[in-house]
């Protein structure tokens, strides 16, 4: 009789488990960035679809059109090279005070008794329960210039003249910064709130007053959670569209807002898609870069676990 | 009952360096340490010893500075620390996990110390390799805590400790992290660092056999308190009470009613042994009282032929035996039930033609190897 080893055969549970998450990023981002692309290297065309294809077939030969001329258009007209810059610069601003808020806002929920922790965690994740448009549209109710905010600082005496806010960059900042904080909170929280407390006994029992303690062992330990709450909140921040429309002028440019005109207002495909693949490729960089610090951290961890003798 | 007399030595020592006064903790409805009293001399190794929850961990942080007194004073070297906040403490302390900042190397861990007092760079390069050279580790300064064994780990946590030249060195558990075999060669190992610079030392374990080892003095704890202090050899040859006969080493209790009182010889009658228990020294207790008495299993002697004496013997069957190399352990259930345990030298074994199980045996003793606990 022979003996066939079938497992060797078979996928293993490990190769199983994880094909639903590739096969489901190959179908939802994978696939429609390759759309996308493809549609930005085609022609505008009137018709349905609003762009030639890449693919002819003409007298029997296979022929392949490539159209870059939306591409050349990104770097020659400088409205784009601008809103590129402009994006950047307004997702760095963000991320800069989401940090500078956020820090403090997950250290001293960290830092609580657990069950003012539950109740903190628990304010700041109930914002996700309505809807981000609401949200915005609240801000809008805030920020006009007979909103709610100029009313109480006129009430109040502090100025006579409503401040212009609304339909402002600033008014976009506080918007974003708003929006994206919950994101910045929540990574660094998770990392502030398993750090071993005893590392900081040490510190003080070296010598290091609280503040010395805080700058040399809890900030450099918690990096990785900055890194990764900057990243959550820089990303999407860059390609940001409703609360730079809601809350902007018609000056801010945001890469977003320029996506939706050349789609929606100007009806080129071509140009919103080629837009959008070096967006894609503008945002792939830090993402790289964020990868890479996570994969470099998990190996440290995994170094560490495996070379000390855990014995009780 | 625990009885705090043994705990309040309120002698003046002229070596006396460190001295914790009616010290006591309290967590909110718990009491943690309760009213302990201890002096430790300049460059010793002094151990407090305990099961957890005992309190000997919070009289550590206390002596660190990480809890704060509820009442009581902490003397160091002729000062009140009491107050004193631990980043000001001339009080240095090993964690128990090491607590090795994880991004630092071991250079910079070591370093750490003398960079927060703003110590001159040349000289913290001089005195951190200094520390690593006398825990061996040099060789090692640029490796993170990660890329260490425990046992290098634990060497660069006492180089760290030990930069800043602290007046008194605190010790949490130093072996419970390690493994057994390397356990008893660090303790040695540990003790010769220690005494080499010279510095005073507290350790805190649960270890008896750690204790012994590296202390040259140590005090028992239990629920908050010293009950009994002392050398190691004072503590293992004359225990106090039932629970440091049974926490420092292993033992045999046995409970009876002194029924013969003169000079250098009282005789017990106890119901566990059929024939008096006689014991020649320190019993002050009077005629009729119920006293309890331990005797240590390496002072039975087992032997298959019945002595001769009239006393402080005892008939049994091996009910268990234990060979463990230089030793073996027996139990022995004796006539009225009770079952002890005697320990016989291997090289003694041979000669007794050695007894298994289900034998029967004599058990018996020394009349001043038994020794009367007040409690």
């Amino acid at each position: 009789m022979i003996r066939v080893p079938v497992a060797r055969f078979l996928p293993s549970m490990r190769t199983l488990a994880i094909v639903p998450p590739f096969l489901w990023l190959a179908l939802f981002l994978l696939v429609p960035f390759l759309m996308v692309l493809k549609i930005s290297l085609a022609d505008l065309n009137f018709g349905t679809p609003p762009y030639t294809p890449l693919l002819t077939f003409e007298e029997g030969a296979t022929q392949l059109t490539l159209h870059t001329q939306g591409y050349a258009r990104l770097f020659s007209d400088s409205l784009y090279v601008t809103t590129y810059l402009n994006s950047v610069k307004m997702a760095l601003v963000t991320t800069f005070w989401c940090v500078v808020i956020g820090y403090p806002m997950a250290y001293y929920i960290a830092r609580s008794s657990p069950q003012v922790r539950a109740l903190l965690m628990l304010a700041v994740i109930l914002p996700f329960w309505t809807s981000q448009l609401l949200r915005v549209y609240a801000w809008v109710g805030i920020l006009r210039t007979d909103g709610l905010l100029n009313k109480a600082l006129i009430g109040l005496g502090l100025i006579s003249q409503p401040l212009e806010i609304y339909r402002t960059d600033v008014a976009v900042y506080i918007g974003m910064i708003y929006a994206y904080l919950p994101f910045f909170i929540l990574p660094l929280y998770a990392n502030l709130v398993k750090m071993d407390l005893r590392l900081l006994e040490a510190a003080y029992d070296l010598g290091a007053k609280p503040w010395q303690a805080f700058w040399q062992v809890t900030v450099p330990l918690s990096r990785p959670g900055v890194i990764a709450g900057a990243m959550l909140v820089f990303i999407p921040s860059v390609g940001e569209y409703v609360i730079p429309e809601l809350l902007g002028g018609a000056d801010t440019l945001m890469m977003g807002r320029v996506m939706w005109g050349e789609f929606f207002t100007n009806a080129d495909w071509p140009m919103a898609a080629a837009v959008t693949c070096v967006m894609v490729l503008l945002l792939l960089v830090p993402l790289a870069l964020f990868q890479y610090n996570q994969m470099k951290q998990i190996q440290a961890g995994r170094e560490g676990a495996s070379k000390v003798p855990t014995n009780a | 009952m625990i009885d705090s007399r043994y705990g309040a030595q309120h002698t003046t020592d002229p070596d006396e360096f460190v001295r914790v006064a009616d010290v006591v903790k309290i967590f909110g409805d718990v009491v943690a340490v309760r009213s302990v009293n201890l002096s430790v001399r300049r460059n010793e190794i002094f151990a407090l010893l305990g099961s957890s929850g005992c309190g000997k961990s919070t009289l550590l942080r206390m002596l660190a500075g990480f809890e704060e007194v509820t009442s009581g004073q902490i003397m160091l070297d002729g000062e009140d620390i009491t107050a004193i906040p631990p980043h000001r403490r001339p009080v240095n302390m090993m964690f128990q996990s090491y607590a090795l900042f994880p991004h630092m190397t071991v250079q910079a861990n070591v370093a750490f110390g003398l960079k927060q007092e703003g110590v001159d760079a040349a000289e913290i390069h001089d005195r951190v390799f200094e520390a690593l050279d006398l825990v061996q580790m040099a060789g090692y300064s640029r490796r993170k805590p990660h890329q260490l064994s425990g046992g290098q780990q634990q060497r660069v946590a006492l180089a760290r400790s030990l930069v800043k030249r602290p007046k008194l060195l605190l010790l949490d558990e130093p072996m419970s992290a390690l493994d057994k075999q390397i356990r008893q060669k660090t303790q040695i190992e540990l003790v010769r660092i220690l005494e080499q610079v010279g510095v005073t030392c507290i350790m805190v374990t649960h270890d008896q056999e750690e204790a012994m080892t590296m202390a040259h003095r140590l005090a028992v704890m239990t629920e908050g308190q010293i009950v009994q202090m002392g050398t190691p050899q004072e503590v293992y040859a004359f225990p106090r009470s039932r629970f440091v006969a049974g926490f420092i080493g292993s033992t045999n209790l046995f409970t009876g009613i002194i029924v013969v009182d003169e000079p250098d010889r009282v005789a017990i009658e106890c119901d566990e042994l059929s024939r008096p228990l006689v014991v020649s020294h320190g019993v002050s207790e009077p005629i009729g009282m119920e006293v309890h008495v331990s005797i240590r299993p390496e002072h039975m002697v087992v032997s298959r032929d019945m002595p001769e004496t009239e006393e402080n013997w005892a008939h049994g069957r091996v009910s268990h035996m234990a060979w463990l190399g230089s030793y073996a352990l027996y139990q022995i259930r004796l006539d009225a039930g009770k079952v002890i345990e005697a320990s016989v030298p291997s090289r003694i074994l041979a000669s007794l033609d050695a007894p298994g199980i289900e034998d029967e045996v004599y058990v018996s003793w020394d009349a001043d190897s038994a020794t009367v606990l007040a409690s």
